[in-house]
């Protein structure tokens, strides 16, 4: 398939996972103030932190309040990352590729984006309760992913899309894991661990794992939390369930062997993954969660750049020496 | 909804032939749309609407903020063209398509059609679409024009005429087809009811002719279909075609040309391209031989055209009879090659490099449509009736310091045919474009884009200057 191709299929999935992501971040911190007044500023402020702008807020707004911060994370055109903006941008690669998505998909963003250009301009709305207005767009996200699932061919282009949705959904699974374990856990080696079951489930629904979570590990317990949102085998937003599929993909747009590597975004997928795989949440922890996410982050991140060059045809790559006879 | 009280004019209606009268190919039609509860035909015409901004279906304005989108306004009711009319008009636009494909080829060879004097040398050297790049380039089967969209407007005794003939790159043939879709869930009663010719298989036919197109001896031929990209006013059309055809849809950064050979930039390497569908103007298409600052274009794939190893449709240099002083010489054109008259006329046209024409039109501006020879879209056009005295001073001064540039028609009265406004029909003037393929056969597709000038008594259907559509009911009997 084309280059330029693969590359929109790839920022599309991952501009709306992006999104997606967002509105439930945005959603279950909501929650979490209503049920513990006062708690505010704190919340959103973690929330600006997960997201990795922090400077830019504070530049452009200043005060952690409810208004700014979902004003900024779901509205502000002029900030990349908002949900307004990774719509749109989505909504742009979409446009590129539309003769690889099924028109249903198409029609599905479109009514995504004009739905959130229509709440921006009654912002307020959304400020005194952004229930609806995140619902709709993690509903909005979700049949996207049915779409793609289910009515897409599974070629080379399905491969590039879940490639991006699987590496955007690790990145944010594990920010928002950091933040939140940062905030709720006490220093290292500190025994005295604060437990507060509101923002341990607080957290796990918005990676929508409260369900799961409940079912296959039972009580809530920080060590548990991390275990299932980094190192779960089934869930399908773990991170190292993403990195699985993610490396299922990449090795059927490759046609290499699993177990080997032919190209260097395979290895540093592989080796990742496979790091992830053999590890136990002591270990984790040991390194310090935040530590260990960062670096997770810094190594998906150098995946992500390799894929650029070797097919998206970014400066450096080798995707253009083969000529076909 | 009723038609009571619509007010049919001055002019030619394509519904009804005196108030309250319909054609005969539309009383159908008339009563089933009467027979709709009050207001069911209003919120059917809301329905389409919001379906066309969901799908996307939508086209960018130039000269406003970028990437403006509009939906290309469309209105429910169809317009009906009865079998014995539509097969005449066929003959018509087969005969000219045959005529101008052989004129295109005698310019690019011997140019037979100038030693004989029947057009001026100088008029074919000065049109701007004239490429000398293209002299003795020997395309598949002989074809250069191998996909027209013609607009053709009816005057107010229902005489069709040819406008503009479109043979490099027309567009809105998925209007067409979008179009046809939404009538049949919009009216799907009326529909099933009126024995409608199909256009659905228009896809299947494009492709077929693309495939057929290829160099000789490519057994597999690889076909894509070029587009200038995302922000293109009709970028729409492009990806809605390569999606219904199954062909590639690439960008000029997607190509590149090694030893006269096209190929495209994939993930796995390059893969050679025989067939290009492009819908990029000639002056973009190389910028080593056109412009040399496109960037939308791929350098060197005239080089690949002339050798033989890639198959361009359109062929680049059909734009040299898309100059209206070339147009004026349609008839000449049919008489000289095929020994016929032609079926379909011209509009009246005055070349303002005549000087005896060019006096008249200036003493006659107020009622003249003055166009450049060059312009299509609508742009650089003056309509006389209802223009300034300082738009008609200006336009002057623009034809006498470049009369070869410029040719004028008598305003045209139109064809009217009904459109909802609010709670009732109004009349609005209407163009029609068939969409026609020259494989070696030439082909018209049963219907085409009936344009609506929504604004009331404008002239200019074009979608950039506030232009819908309709539907187009070609009767199977």
């Amino acid at each position: 398939m084309l280059s330029r191709v693969a590359n929109a299929v790839y920022w599309m999935s991952r501009y709306l996972e992006r999104a997606g992501n967002l509105a439930r971040f945005v959603d279950v911190n909501w929650h979490l103030t209503l049920d513990l007044p006062g708690s505010g500023p704190e919340a959103w402020r973690s929330l600006i932190i997960a997201s990795g702008d922090k400077a830019l807020f504070e530049e452009r707004y200043g005060d952690y309040d409810a208004a700014s911060v979902i004003t900024f994370l779901c509205f502000d055109a002029d900030y990349l990352n908002s949900i307004h903006s990774c719509l749109w941008a989505g909504r742009e690669n979409a446009r590129a590729i539309r003769e690889v998505i099924p028109y249903e998909m198409w029609e599905q963003i479109n009514i995504t984006y004009h739905f959130v250009q229509d709440m921006a301009k009654r912002p307020l709305e959304v400020v005194e309760n952004p229930y609806d207005f995140c619902q709709q767009i993690k509903q909005g996200d979700f049949i996207v992913g049915g779409i793609e699932g289910d009515a897409m061919i599974h070629d080379e282009a399905w491969h590039f899309a879940r490639l991006g949705r699987l590496l955007e959904r690790c990145d944010k699974t594990s920010r928002i894991l950091d933040v939140n374990c940062h905030r709720m856990l006490p220093e290292e080696g500190d025994q005295s661990i604060v437990f507060d079951s509101i923002h341990w489930s607080a957290l796990l629904r918005a990676t929508s794992a409260l369900n799961a979570f409940r079912r296959c590990r039972g009580r809530i317990s920080p060590a548990k939390v991390a275990e299932f949102l980094l190192l779960d085998q089934e869930f399908p937003r773990s991170v190292l369930h993403g990195l699985i599929q993610a490396q299922h993909s990449l090795h059927a747009i490759t046609g290499t062997a699993p177990g080997h590597y032919s190209r260097e975004s395979e290895r540093l997928l592989g080796q990742l993954r496979a790091d992830l795989s053999y590890l136990t949440i002591d270990e984790v922890f040991d390194q310090g969660l935040h530590r260990f996410t960062d670096r997770l982050q810094t190594r998906m991140n150098a995946a992500d750049a390799c894929l650029g060059r070797e097919f998206f045809g970014y400066p450096g790559g080798v995707a253009q020496v083969q000529v076909e006879q | 909804m009723k038609f009571t009280g619509y007010d049919v004019g001055p002019f030619h209606d394509e519904m009804f032939s005196a108030p309250g009268v319909p054609r005969d190919g539309a009383r159908l039609l008339m009563e089933r749309i009467e027979s709709l509860a009050p207001g069911e035909l209003a919120r059917r015409q809301h329905k389409a609407e919001q379906a066309l901004y969901d799908l996307g279906i939508t086209f960018t304005v130039y000269g406003h903020q970028e990437g403006t989108e509009k939906i290309f306004p469309f209105d429910v009711v169809p317009r009906v063209v009865e079998a014995k009319c539509w097969d005449r008009l066929e003959l018509g636009l087969k005969q000219r398509i045959y005529a101008l494909n052989l004129f295109l080829d005698d310019i690019y060879h011997g140019q037979k059609i100038l030693k004989d004097k029947v057009i001026p040398r100088e008029i074919i050297e000065t049109a701007e679409g004239f490429l000398p790049a293209c002299m003795n380039i020997d395309p598949p089967k002989g074809i250069w024009c191998h996909i027209t969209g013609t607009d053709l407007v009816r005057d107010e005794h229902g005489v069709f005429h040819v406008l503009e003939d479109n043979l490099r790159c027309p567009s809105g043939v998925s209007y067409v087809l979008a179009n046809r879709r939404l009538m049949k869930r919009t009216l799907p009663e009326v529909f099933a009811a009126s024995n409608v010719r199909p256009v659905d298989d228009y896809p299947a036919r494009l492709l077929d002719l693309l495939l057929r197109m290829a160099p000789e001896g490519v057994r597999n031929p690889r076909v894509a279909l070029l587009t200038p990209g995302i922000y293109n006013s009709a970028y729409y059309e492009h990806s809605f075609l390569a999606l219904q055809t199954g062909i590639e849809l690439v960008q000029g950064q997607d190509l590149e040309v090694r030893d006269r050979r096209v190929y495209m930039r994939t993930t796995k390497g390059l893969k050679r391209v025989h067939v290009i569908y492009r819908r990029l103007n000639d002056d973009f298409l190389d910028p080593k031989v056109f412009q040399p600052d496109s960037l939308l274009g791929v350098p060197g794939i005239m080089d690949a055209f002339r050798a033989g190893n890639v198959s361009l449709a359109n062929a680049p240099g059909t734009g040299v009879a898309d100059d209206k002083v070339v147009y004026a010489f349609v008839p000449e054109i049919i008489r000289y090659y095929l020994g016929e008259e032609a079926f379909i006329p011209n509009v009246p046209t005055y070349l303002c490099w005549r000087e005896s024409d060019r006096k008249y039109v200036l003493e006659n501006l107020e009622t003249m449509v003055v166009k450049a020879a060059n312009e299509s879209g609508g742009y650089g056009m003056l309509v006389g009736p209802g223009s300034t005295k300082q738009e008609r001073e200006e336009f002057a001064g623009r034809v006498k310091a470049n009369p070869r540039n410029y040719i004028a028609q008598p305003a045209l009265k139109l064809s009217r045919a009904p459109v909802i406004v609010d709670d009732h029909f109004e009349g609005r003037h209407v163009d029609l474009r068939p969409y026609i393929l020259h494989d070696g056969d030439v082909r018209v597709i049963p219907g085409g884009l009936t344009r609506v000038a929504l604004k009331k008594g404008s002239l200019v259907v074009n979608s950039s200057q506030g232009g819908g559509s309709k539907d187009t009911w070609v009767l199977k009997h």
